[in-house]
């Protein structure tokens, strides 16, 4: 599996900070690759358990797909899934397939690492690295992986990646201090400018803002509306006024019981699932009568 | 409103009252019951007019203790009582613990003065028939610079075997081990931290014998027989130093797409660095004052010997030993070089912990200080 994009591509995002507003992608460019995610009788087995049965959805590309559901009903770990993060957990293993851009992520000899590199990921809680400065941070993903730039490279790809993290405003000054100095809504958008310094495909993000306080959160769901134009995610919330807020489509994980593996209810447009859903579980959950 | 009118009553000292007040002791009070629990100790035996510490001590702890229940009891009341007896119990342990450390550096420092020369750093065992004259007459000569060589080659080479070893083996344990073999290799480390320093000492002994015949003593055997010993020090810290780097940072660096031995390389370790150095550390002060392996392993030269793979050498601990055990004439100049010998050691291990302590706190992640 080919790591790089095409170079129009790896072009068109450079120019970005130049231009005042983020939310310019040419439409030529967007049907060069669309990023869509295509998941396929999908199930997750940690061990024995069977944590998530037999999922199929589309997940749009240039979107934002939010995944709702009560705790444990798998919709972490089918997050987690898409870019094969799942597997660091030992004895977990999946069945079933997820393209995307029509090549399947489980297909013999994908390598898991190349996989990453195309879909990032954000996690519950801020973890910038402690060992890097807020610069180094960002960077991480070209320095860790030893890719050799230029520090007129670096320096760009920093303050692209910052201001794309609506961030840059807020620590130009102290670049080079510990990312971990940080308030947790700024270290989680550090994070978010960290795994999209690396121009991946797709961006998830599992709960992003439980850890952050409202004001934060507002923040990163700003954010997330602009990386919208370039990235496709997918978030996993439990708060249902984000998922309504920042999603154009939502899915509805339950769990029949402890033990049971979760399963997909419906995947349909926000406005349709908290209005009217097809299915009673999800017309339940939306109002609150349970779960 | 009369509450305003008038004047809030102090409210008074008393255990016995309902309200939420009561009497506290201060610092001061403390430091008054543990001089006066001082002083009754010392009544013990001052009438004799003999110094008796162990007999001082005993008593002041115990009148300490009562001493403090009792008036906390009275001016306090139950609970806080108890909770100055616990905090008295566990000071007085600390300072006990205490005594026997001080009572060692003081008595090292005190006695290896007299001989903690230059000519003792620059000196070595090799006495000329004038020296001997000199030293008849008492003047100060002899030194352990190759003891102290021998001791920095010595541990140097243990060291160099044993912290890729350990480090390696922690970094499986941690990161890839699974199943059985992390299991029986987790044991085999346990039981490697309980074998007897001469034992390691003669397995090195007996290896090298192997190999070069009887009677082989070297840098190089003893620095294995230290290895033996040190690896599994090694192993135990930096296992738990990998373990306290969080999850979350693993994920985050496999997230962006990178490979698990560079997430170790560049995440893992760098921020467990700090720890790990300490370890490290800790682990050479356990093998650096280590006698009897060294005595069967490399033996004793009477000169220096900068060379590891031939020929014995002396190390600071088995040139403490002789220097005590075979003084020379008069006695008195060996067992000075002992205890400058000994001196030595205590600081050589100082001034490694200084070095650790100043690199854990460079490379100490920023955000964790």
């Amino acid at each position: 599996m080919s790591i790089d994009r095409p170079t129009t591509e790896r072009h068109q995002m450079s120019v970005e900070p130049n231009t005042t507003a983020v939310a310019t992608s040419t439409p030529t460019l967007t049907d060069v690759v669309d990023h869509r995610i295509e998941v396929s009788d999908l199930n997750i087995f940690y061990g024995d358990f069977r944590a998530v049965a037999d999922v199929s959805m589309t997940i749009e590309p240039k979107s934002i797909t939010a995944l709702i559901g009560p705790s444990g009903c798998g919709k972490s770990t089918f997050l987690r899934s898409l870019n094969r993060m799942h597997e660091v957990i030992d004895g977990a293993y999946v069945q079933g397939h997820v393209r995307l851009n029509g090549e399947d992520l489980y297909g013999p000899g994908v390598d898991p690492v190349a996989v990453r590199r195309k879909v990032g990921m954000v996690f519950q809680r801020p973890n910038p690295f402690p060992t890097m400065s807020i610069y180094d941070n960002v960077i991480a993903g070209m320095k860790l992986n030893s890719r050799r730039l230029r520090k007129a490279e670096t320096d760009e790809i920093v303050e692209r990646s910052l201001r794309g993290a609506n961030l840059w405003e807020e620590v130009k000054d102290r670049l080079d201090k510990p990312g971990s100095g940080l308030s947790g809504g700024q270290q989680q958008r550090l994070c978010i400018a960290r795994a999209t310094a690396v121009e991946p495909d797709v961006l998830l993000m599992d709960e992003p803002c439980s850890a952050l306080d409202p004001i934060s959160t507002l923040a990163i769901e700003q954010l997330m509306l602009e990386l919208r134009e370039h990235f496709t995610i997918v978030i996993v919330t439990h708060n249902m006024q984000q998922a309504a807020r920042v999603s154009e489509r939502t899915g509805f994980f339950n769990i029949e019981g402890t033990g049971k593996p979760g399963r997909l209810v419906e995947i349909d447009d926000t406005a349709t699932m908290f209005s009217n859903p097809s299915q009673q579980a999800t017309q339940d959950y939306v109002t609150g009568r349970f779960g | 409103m009369t509450a305003t009118l008038t004047p809030t009553p102090t409210p008074t000292p008393s255990p016995d009252s309902d309200g939420h007040t009561s009497g506290q002791l201060s610092r001061i009070h403390i430091a008054l019951i543990a001089v006066g629990a001082v002083a009754v100790g010392a009544a013990t035996w001052a009438p004799s007019g003999a110094v008796n510490w162990a007999r001082w001590i005993i008593v002041s702890v115990l009148v300490y203790i009562v001493a403090t229940y009792v008036i906390s009891r009275i001016v306090e009341g139950g609970r806080k009582a108890t909770d100055r007896v616990v905090a008295a119990i566990v000071t007085c342990g600390f300072l006990i613990v205490m005594l026997p450390l001080v009572s060692v550096v003081w008595t090292v420092i005190d006695r290896g003065a007299a001989r903690f020369d230059a000519t003792f750093f620059t000196e070595t065992m090799r006495l000329t028939p004038d020296d001997m004259a000199a030293q008849n007459e008492g003047a100060a000569v002899g030194g352990a610079y190759h003891a102290i060589v021998g001791t920095l080659i010595v541990t140097g080479l243990a060291t160099a075997f044993s912290v890729p070893f350990g480090l390696f083996t922690a970094i499986y344990l941690v990161e890839y081990g699974r199943g059985k073999l992390a299991r029986g290799i987790t044991s085999m480390v346990d039981v490697m931290t309980g074998i007897p320093s001469i034992v390691a000492g003669l397995f090195a002994y007996a290896l090298f014998e192997l190999f070069f015949g009887p009677g082989t003593r070297t840098g190089l055997a003893g620095g294995v027989a230290l290895t033996v010993l040190m690896t599994p020090v090694v192993v135990r810290s930096s296992e738990e130093m990998l373990r306290l780097v969080p999850n979350e940072l693993r994920e985050a660096s496999y997230a962006l797409g990178v490979p698990k031995w560079k997430t170790i390389v560049k995440v893992v370790i760098p921020t467990a660095i700090a720890g790990i150095l300490t370890g490290i550390t800790l682990a050479i002060a356990r093998v650096i004052g280590e006698t009897a392996p060294l005595l069967v392993t490399v033996g004793l030269a009477q000169d220096t010997n900068y060379n590891p793979f031939d020929g014995r050498m002396t190390t600071l601990p088995v040139y403490t030993y002789y220097q005590y055990v075979q003084p020379g004439i008069p006695p008195e100049a060996g067992q000075d070089r002992a205890w400058a010998a000994a001196l030595a050691l205590v600081v050589i291990v100082a001034i490694l912990f200084t070095i650790a302590r100043i690199l854990a706190k460079i490379l100490k992640p920023k955000g964790l200080r």
